[in-house]
């Protein structure tokens, strides 16, 4: 430390020295001139360091340890076949079927969980955005689910589903919609709905409370305006309410859509990917390669895929962005 | 809004939807507490039945006295706080840097950051389990402390930034002035304005941590050093038909979480529009 | 007390100049207003002075002494900020005494100058009041307050009235000019309203696109602008401004009409001329004839906005209230006495003969 501030002071020196012409600098103005330097240059690093430090162990090499280790054989439960094996677990990733099916799954994860979780927290914003007697105590309660933690949300409908102790069956069969009150998270075809709706009901209050906040933001004169010229509450809602929203409504879906694409822990609580991988997405993949199977190098191939997907994704996404939104 | 008071069919419908919504968040919680009041003989004779006719406290006494959950709780409780305190304590630092300064490499790391809140977490499960492992650091909470706290600094550094930002620079220049260096300023102006800030960053990373499994399972297998999630996890899968005790362990895991967030909904829409990503 | 000099100060932001060349003497107990338009630069200047921003290169000195890299905290300056900075978890006490409590003076002194502080500013009764709990005046006076509390050898004020309503504007700055007065001491002062700036300044520097266009007396910018910007800046309303073409003996207008400036030479470059709306009589016949567009009486003065033919839009203010309706047809009178003539590059041509004579 004390060195690197003794080579500054001379590089300072040397430099304030050429020009040859700065006679009325006072004697101790270099070590004035070090603390400049300091105080803008590398004082805001010292705030930052540790969590740069932090994000780039933890987060940052083992990423790209992780991208190295797609190209190598790393299996916990067969040490002696370990080493570099180049493209292989691509290829076996290619012919995977449980990886396609994966990848299929995650698609339609996404899409049902975004949607729902997007059109009820809307109108749950929409309300929200309204006055009604009991309104604090109405959202403090409906924002409830999002404190609770994942596994227990996922404990909690997996009970629910289950018809010796969840209602959810039983209510079900009564109207009709099953044949009789079974466990629809032990049927291949309805399986994925078990987490879906646990899904959104963990995700509907994120929704609600980033588009109330920009509900919020839209000013009131606007409807008052709107009123005015005799604009019909459709109107009003499709005219002024949506365009206001739509730039904020485009980059939380798309932030949204990536982080549910990766939340594997409703699925991996709920399900652990069965019945028959029926209900298996491309990160509960991961994590049952990785954490059951111990088969790191596979793993991470896949790991390496799917963030190849999501790039591409987002890269789209983007592009639509700056197409679409010309503001 | 006026539209409500004008149209009565309007009102009513209103009125259904806020019941609706309220019956969808609170009804898996309140059927957790129901069984997890119920007594044994009576869950499967009444199911499906709204309210038990008995209610008992036996549930949560077996689970807190004669199983481990209290130890597993404690787990948690060190592990969340520990995650909590270093994350707020390191995200404060450096969302102070990116409220106050302008410096070289700024964007980039801002860009880092973003990416590393989006980029899949498990992608990097192995190679964590691998270095957590060489370094001796298996079934560590300490080790989970670390991991935890580097996941959340992007999301609780932008959170920070945001309560910073709300703070006016002329502050801390007028302390400056007033004899204050910048470190003096920030402890004597700054420091005191953001204790909320602080209070709710802490909050957020608390419920995110309290929250967290998959790294949690594998790093964790010894019972002695296991986390709530991954206790509660293991229990469920070895006694699978204990339902009542289950549901009193999950009733007992939820009260943090939600003295927490009483504590931080008024910084909600903060928290979740600031990380932008964070769930 | 202090004299401050500034010598070739430049600010760069990136390749972005925002500050050139800022030469300016500031003499012990001088009271400087920088004045101009908002982005001139003058806030920038301010703040290089107090130390909030580096100084990219030139020499900024106090009574003697380079300044340029010691910290605010060491510059002894104190200064009053356009929000008032005042520390919202402290009450007014502390406020007023938080740089004797940085500075670790005893605890009595500390109270007694708060004390002798609130006096002076009438603030006595508050002194237990967190800041929230006042009004915008008294925000006001607990940030001058501070400032004199520990004496410092100059005050910058960075627009400390823009956020105060007309009238108290008007009572704050009688205080500031009275503390002055009383302290004597060396105050630099930004704002972007004229009137302050007449009112306040011994000197004005007044500064657009970074540069100090004119730095002289009020009267001395009023009645010889160095250009054509400082002529339109200062004074209101703002000065017509009229092309012209030079000719020997005078400059001829617009619509063909010579008006004969025998007491100027060198005119024969002037490509403009200004003249304050005060500076035009109405008359029966004059040199110009205009119809009048919109007619404001203030009582003490009146205001004509004028269509004059060949020329367009012309000001005019009178003194006392006359007899004018829109549509009236009007004959005006230019004082050449008080005609300012600009060259084609903005710059005044200072031709005046007694001035050459002096």
């Amino acid at each position: 430390m004390g060195r690197i501030a003794d080579i500054r002071i001379r590089q300072v020196e040397s430099k304030a020295v050429t020009p040859g012409q700065q006679t009325q600098v006072m004697p101790g103005s270099s070590r004035a001139r070090r603390s400049l330097y300091w105080h803008y240059m590398v004082e805001p690093f010292l705030y930052l360091s540790p969590g740069i430090f932090l994000i780039g162990t933890v987060m940052m090499i083992p990423l790209i340890i992780g991208i190295s280790y797609s190209f190598q054989s790393i299996e916990l439960l067969n040490p002696f076949n370990t080493g570099w094996v180049g493209f292989e677990n691509y290829q076996k990733l290619w012919s995977d079927r449980k990886f396609w099916l994966a990848l299929e799954n995650t698609f339609w994860w996404t899409f049902w969980s975004i949607s729902f979780q997007f059109l009820l927290g809307l109108g749950l914003a929409m309300l929200l955005n309204t006055q009604f007697v009991g309104k604090k105590l109405f959202q403090a309660l409906v924002f409830l689910p999002w404190a609770v933690p994942t596994f227990l949300s996922a404990l909690t409908w997996a009970w629910l589903f289950n018809p010796v102790i969840g209602p959810l069956p039983h209510w079900m069969a009564a109207l009709g919609i099953l044949s009789e009150p079974y466990n629809i998270m032990g049927d291949p075809d309805l399986a994925m709905w078990g987490p879906i709706v646990a899904n959104i009901w963990f995700g509907v209050p994120f929704f609600a409370i980033t588009l109330l906040a920009a509900l919020q933001s839209i000013p009131g004169e606007l409807y008052e305006a709107a009123e005015i010229d005799g604009a019909s509450p459709w109107q009003t809602f499709t005219k002024i309410t949506l365009p206001f929203l739509a730039p904020m409504i485009a980059i939380t879906v798309m932030l949204r859509t990536i982080w549910i694409a990766n939340f594997a822990d409703l699925i991996y609580v709920m399900t652990g990917g069965g019945p028959a991988n029926s209900t298996q997405i491309v990160s509960s993949y991961i994590f049952t390669t990785a954490f059951r199977r111990l088969d790191f190098g596979y793993a991470s191939a896949i790991a390496v895929a799917l963030l190849g997907i999501l790039l591409v994704y987002a890269v789209i996404l983007l592009w639509l962005r700056k197409k679409l939104v010309k503001i | 809004m006026a539209i409500a008071q004008s149209r009565p069919l309007l009102a009513i419908g209103k009125y259904a939807a806020l019941l609706g919504y309220l019956t969808f968040a609170l009804f898996p919680l309140y059927w957790l507490l129901k069984i997890a009041i119920t007594p044994d003989q009576l869950i499967f004779t009444e199911g499906t039945q709204l309210w038990p006719s008995s209610l008992t406290l036996d549930n949560f006494r077996t689970v807190l006295f004669q199983t481990d959950f209290l130890a597993y709780f404690g787990n948690s409780l060190y592990v969340s706080l520990g995650t909590a305190a270093a994350t707020t304590l390191i995200a404060a630092g450096a969302g102070y840097a990116f409220s106050r300064f302008d410096f070289g490499g700024k964007r980039i790391i801002i860009a880092v950051m973003l990416i590393t809140q989006m980029f899949p977490l498990l992608m990097i499960i192995a190679p964590i389990y691998k270095i957590v492992a060489s370094l001796g650091m298996l079934n560590s909470l300490t080790s989970l402390i670390v991991v935890y706290t580097a996941f959340n600094i992007p999301f609780a550094t932008f959170l920070m930034q945001s309560f910073f930002d709300g703070i006016p620079k002329d502050l801390e220049e007028a302390a400056m002035m007033d004899g204050c260096s910048r470190f003096q300023a920030l402890r004597k102006v700054i420091f005191p304005l953001t204790l909320p800030g602080l209070g709710a960053t802490l909050g957020f990373v608390f419920t995110a941590a309290w929250s967290e499994l998959l790294f949690a399972l594998m790093l964790i297998s010894k019972n002695e050093a296991m986390t709530f999630p991954v206790g509660l996890l293991t229990f469920v899968s070895k006694f699978s038909v204990d339902w009542g005790q289950m549901m009193a362990a999950g009733v007992l895991a939820l009260i943090p979480s939600c003295l927490f967030f009483i504590f931080i909904q008024r910084y909600l829409v903060q928290g979740l529009t600031s990380g932008a990503v964070k769930g | 007390m202090a004299r401050i000099e500034l010598k070739d100060v430049v600010k760069r932001y990136g390749s972005v100049e925002v500050l050139r060349d800022i030469d300016l003497d500031i003499e012990d107990g001088e009271f400087i207003v920088l004045v101009g338009p908002s982005g001139c630069g003058k806030s920038t200047l301010l703040r290089m002075i107090a130390g909030l921003e580096p100084i990219t290169s030139g020499d900024f000195l106090i009574d003697g002494e380079r300044m340029n890299d010691v910290r605010p905290r060491d510059r002894d300056i104190a200064m009053v900020f356009q929000s008032y900075a005042l520390y919202p978890h402290m009450d007014v006490a502390r406020n007023m005494g938080f740089s004797m409590e940085i500075r670790k003076d005893p605890s009595n002194e500390r109270t007694s100058r708060v004390k002798q502080a609130a006096e002076t500013l009438g603030l006595t009764s508050l002194t237990e009041r967190l800041p929230k709990a006042l009004s915008g005046g008294q925000r006001q006076r607990v940030a001058m307050g501070r400032a004199i509390i520990r004496d410092p050898r100059a005050f910058l004020f960075d627009e400390p009235l823009s956020n105060l309503d007309a009238s108290l504007r008007v009572e704050m700055r009688l205080e500031i000019a009275r503390l002055h007065q009383k302290l004597g001491a060396t105050m630099i002062y930004v704002t972007h309203d004229q009137v302050e700036a007449l009112t306040l300044a011994d000197r004005i520097v007044v500064l657009n696109g970074g540069d100090i266009q004119q730095v002289g007396s009020p009267l001395d910018l009023y009645e010889r602008p160095a250009n054509k910007f400082v002529a339109q800046f200062i004074g209101s309303p703002t000065m017509n401004i009229i092309p012209v073409q030079g000719k020997s003996n005078g400059v001829k207008l617009a619509d063909g009409a010579l008006l004969e400036l025998p007491h100027l030479f060198g005119t024969i470059d002037a490509v403009e001329l200004g003249i304050r709306p005060e500076h035009i009589d109405v008359v029966e016949v004059g040199d110009l004839v205009g119809v009048a567009d919109v007619v404001e009486h203030l009582g003490s003065d009146t205001n004509l906005y004028l269509q004059v033919e060949g020329l367009g839009p012309l000001m005019v203010r009178e003194h006392g209230n006359i007899p004018v309706q829109p549509g009236d047809r009007v004959g005006l009178r230019i004082q050449s006495e008080n005609v300012h003539l600009f060259g084609p590059d903005g710059n005044a041509l200072r031709c005046h003969t007694n001035e050459a004579a002096a």
